[in-house]
């Protein structure tokens, strides 16, 4: 009786019927591809297919490397970079694991403080530390009879340098490591007798493991991708960073300035990629129901902790310091009364106050472009749940910018934006691609942040909303946005800040009218007027430190607002 | 079919994520104001056939038809239903009153008319005066109940609860229960529960659905599904089932070792082995040597019984429950469960010799052997 053709129940799957809130889905995730393609994935190609061509264009395969590794005044500076990049790490991660140990695992007074302290040198461009060391180690410097006759500019310098603005980096991961430890451990290392020291190997060091390589990686790719320190005290030390712009605007020879940031690129992507897996295996040490745990008073341990913290914030506050104080003295060494004339920066070269505000502007726009674009994509990857294939390929986009040096990535925007054949070209040498490219470069942090924050939120709101006949963007707006106010903040400040001190992406990209006040400092101190540069530099901190505050502020008042409905 | 056409039909639904099968060809029919629960294991699909009702999750294959309308296809805002999660899903940041009025609002209706819909809804679960509180105020049976009431805001033909007491403890669970079941009754809303809380499932539901990987194993009334289970799974996860190896024989009951029993009517062939299953609560208890003429409280017709010995038994409040060997199971033990008057009458403790009755209306077989 029944017929196999006529079953009334198709074998086929449904065919959803047209539905506007999941074309606006799909819509978004595909525009969100597309920006991502545009900003991240094409100015890349770019750049590589570049350093296979002659100055004509013309495909010609491997040559460009082999002249590379013919000139040893270029390949050289393969292990160059390697080498201050090592150095640097060690020092670093030594000093950050010891710093973060002391926050985190002592009774030591005044945590509060230091950790704000070690915190100061993200406020500042890379450039600023190597101007200061300049005041303290160089041919006049006040200090440089603690190097024995070395010079400062080369390898030491930028050793130095290097290691006072990541140190901040490497100390939060440390932190973080070090916060998230369970005191039962502890407690069980106790009562089967283990010695301190054995408890230290058994205990300590495989609960911060994966928080140590984390910041080993991070280390290493922000010294060899770094171009302030090395610009201003490298001197006669060539490091990759420093020879693409050498390449590209001493010598005009694009197609060299791509293979070195080919070269450049190889590291940072396997550090990046090594982290990646060694993120993945990092499974959750620390179960719902673990104790945190409280160190216990222990006299000798607590003051040597804050000997050493004291010493390294005295340091880190002396480097700073230096930049201020030589910004204000008139002339270094000779007229040390201070005044404001260093400020003056209308009669400098390198675009005056207008380079200031042009900072501003781009650092604003980037913050709110920046925050309003990356936060919208990760939602649409994070909550979307149609075009399952387009998330993952945004997901995985998402990720590539923390992979790329911004010198790289300043150098491909040329190569793909300053094409007569892109439509885009019009967008040259204006604030607009100053603005795209900082986000592209420091897109996939502040994409991080969102996605933590937007995984913290239930997953069923936008079912809820559905079943309630709400359009998901009623709920991103009323519910999603408001929730993770927070993260979004931060995001915001993230990217104000890395704009306001980034130089690599930018130096390729600013003009006349878009001159910036991190490039200003470059430019001066370039042509030899370092105390107008410190004075710059330190103008780019006093910006950060109020946005900073002001931040905070808010924050506060923020938190005050929501206190009913925010638990934690 | 006679009677009125069921107001939600499943007919062939299936669901595959890669090559897992999480649903195969599920048919079922919910009438008019029934309270349904699905019931299963975790990994069972019962939660991704909730989804697949409420168009969050697409079928594979099948049709689903609601008040005569095939919603196969429908994304879930033109589906007609209300939810409810474990989670509760309330947005943390409105408090009870707009979290609630969330569908309302959107809807258009007038203010004044949202705000006494809200209010009679909170009064309807027990929360008037709640309403500016915002869910991080209030405790987890309370966000339930609000819960309840913005799933139940729209008026909705269709109420699904996807474990909705399962992150509550165990005191506010039972009395929810009980509310939410005379709420349903009250409101007359056709509902579907998931659960993997068999208490839960014989307490509500007026139908339960078995399903074990991503089939269904039995539909029924709890009464049904306890006392006439149609497999061992389904005897299993619903209360306790003794299973023990038996063999059929050829006047359709069964050997227990080489003691035959009489047993309810059953598909599997004479001469296979099979399962001989009996729930402990069952198990008859009387006095040692009852079977032999003289003894105080002989049996008259002793079929079904065997001499058997309590190996252990413990105390489970209102009754114990005995392991019991004997030669008639050979290396199995039997669960049986006595009352305490039993116990206190017949002297009942470990070590203690007693016979035991498996009552023929009680004794279910099975094909297969048990483990």
């Amino acid at each position: 009786m029944t017929d196999a053709t006529l079953n009334p129940v198709s074998n086929r799957g449904p065919r959803a019927r047209f539905n506007l809130e999941a074309w606006v889905m799909r819509g978004g995730i595909a525009i969100a591809g597309l920006f991502l393609i545009v900003a991240v994935i094409l100015p890349l190609y770019a750049m590589l297919s570049k350093s296979f061509e002659d100055k004509d264009g013309a495909f010609i395969g491997l040559t460009n490397y082999v002249a590379y590794f013919d000139t040893p005044s270029l390949s050289y500076s393969i292990s160059n970079s390697l080498t201050v990049s090592i150095v640097a790490t060690i020092i670093v991660i030594t000093l950050a694991f010891a710093y973060a140990y002391a926050i985190t695992r002592t009774c030591m007074r005044f945590k509060g403080f230091f950790r704000l302290v070690a915190l100061v040198p993200i406020l500042a461009p890379s450039l600023l530390p190597g101007i200061s060391f300049i005041y303290m180690f160089g041919k006049k410097g006040f200090m440089r009879e603690l190097l024995m006759g070395e010079p400062i500019y080369g390898f030491i310098g930028i050793v130095l340098g290097s290691s006072f603005w990541t140190f901040p980096h490497a100390l939060l991961i440390m932190i973080t490591a070090l916060s998230l430890s369970d005191a039962r451990l502890y407690e069980a290392a106790e009562a089967l007798r283990a010695s301190k020291l054995r408890t230290f190997f058994t205990v300590t060091l495989p609960g911060a493991k994966y928080g140590v390589i984390s910041a080993i990686f991070v280390v290493f790719t922000l010294v060899i991708t770094d171009f302030g320190v090395p610009k201003v005290i490298g001197g006669q030390y060539s490091v990759l960073a420093t020879d693409i712009y050498k390449q590209v605007i001493g010598q005009q020879n694009f197609q060299m300035g791509a293979v070195v940031s080919v070269m450049l690129l190889i590291p940072a992507v396997l550090a990046f990629t090594v982290d990646r897996l060694v993120q993945r295996r990092q499974v959750a040490l620390l179960s719902a129901r673990a104790v945190p745990y409280a160190p216990k008073p222990s006299r000798g341990r607590d003051i040597g902790a804050l000997i050493f913290c004291s010493v390294m914030a005295g340091m880190l506050l002396l480097v700073l310091g230096v930049a201020a104080y030589a910004s204000l003295v008139k002339f270094w060494p000779y007229n040390l009364s201070l005044g404001f004339t260093h400020y003056n920066f209308e009669i400098m070269d390198g675009g005056g106050w207008g380079a200031w505000f042009n900072s501003m502007k781009m650092a604003g726009l980037t913050a709110l472009i920046g925050t309003t674009l990356v936060f919208t994509v990760a939602y649409l990857v994070e909550k979307g749940q149609d075009a399952r294939f387009g998330r993952v390929v945004i997901q995985a986009m998402a990720m590539v910018p923390l992979a790329v040096p911004g010198m790289v990535l300043g150098l491909a925007y040329i190569f793909f934006f300053n094409n007569p054949a892109n439509p885009l070209n019009g967008i040259y040498a204006t604030m607009a691609i100053l603005v795209l490219s900082t986000v592209a470069h420091f897109y996939t942090v502040a994409h991080l942040t969102a996605v933590t924050a937007l995984k913290q939120i239930d997953g069923e709101f936008e079912s809820v909303s559905s079943s309630l006949k709400v359009p998901f963007w009623t709920t991103f707006r009323r519910v999603t946005v408001p929730v993770c106010q927070p993260a979004i903040f931060s995001m915001a400040v993230y990217l104000f800040m890395n704009a306001m001190t980034t130089v690599s992406a930018v130096v390729f990209l600013y003009s006349p009218d878009t001159n910036l006040a991190s490039v200003a400092v470059m430019n001066m101190d370039d042509a030899g007027d370092i105390a107008p540069a410190a004075a710059m530099a330190m103008m780019i901190v006093y910006t950060n430190l109020t946005v900073v505050l002001i931040y905070g502020l808010l924050s506060r008042l923020v938190e005050k607002r929501t206190q009913a409905w925010r638990q934690r | 079919m006679s009677g009125s056409a069921p107001y939600l039909r499943l007919q062939g639904v299936s669901k595959s994520f890669g090559s897992f099968t999480a649903l195969q060809d599920i048919a079922l029919d919910v009438h008019e104001g029934e309270f349904v629960c699905f019931l299963g294991p975790s990994g069972c699909g019962k939660t991704t056939l909730l989804r697949i009702i409420a168009g969050l999750e697409i079928q594979s294959a099948g049709q689903i038809t609601q008040a005569g309308v095939d919603i196969s296809a429908l994304p879930p805002s033109q589906r007609d239903f209300g939810i409810v999660f474990q989670s509760y899903a309330l947005f943390p940041n409105l408090n009870v009153n707009r979290n609630v009025a969330y569908g309302l609002e959107n809807a258009g209706s007038a203010r004044a008319a949202t705000a006494q819909r809200v209010e009679e809804l909170l009064a309807l679960v027990g929360l008037p005066d709640q309403g500016t509180k915002y869910p991080a105020q209030l405790s987890g049976g309370q966000q339930q109940r609000v819960a309840l009431a913005r799933a139940l805001a729209m008026s909705p033909g269709l109420l699904l609860l996807d474990e909705p007491l399962s992150a509550l403890d165990a005191q506010v669970r039972g009395h929810l229960r009980h509310e939410i079941k005379s709420l349903q009754r009250r409101l007359g809303v056709t509902t579907i529960m998931v659960t993997h809380d068999q208490e839960e499932a014989l307490t509500m539901a007026d139908r339960i659905v078995v399903m074990d990987h991503g089939v269904v194993e039995q539909v029924g009334t709890p009464l049904e599904i306890y006392r006439e289970p149609v497999s061992p799974f389904v005897a299993n996860f619903i209360g306790t089932m003794n299973q023990l190896p038996c063999e059929v024989n050829g006047t359709g009951g069964v050997k227990l070792g080489v003691l035959s029993i009489a047993c309810q009517d059953h598909s599997v062939e004479s001469g296979a082995s099979a399962i001989l299953a009996i729930r402990p609560e069952d198990v008859i208890p009387h006095g040692a040597g009852a079977r032999s003429p003289g003894a105080p409280d002989i049996i008259e017709t002793p079929g079904n019984t065997f001499d058997a010995r309590i190996e252990d038994m413990e105390f489970l409040g209102s009754f114990f429950r005995a392991e019991l060997s004997g030669q008639v199971l050979g290396e199995a033990h039997l669960l049986a469960d006595f009352s305490i008057n039993a116990v206190r009458r017949m002297g009942l403790e470990t070590g203690k010799e007693l016979t035991v009755e498996l009552p023929a209306e009680r004794v279910r077989v099975y094909a297969g052997t048990a483990v």
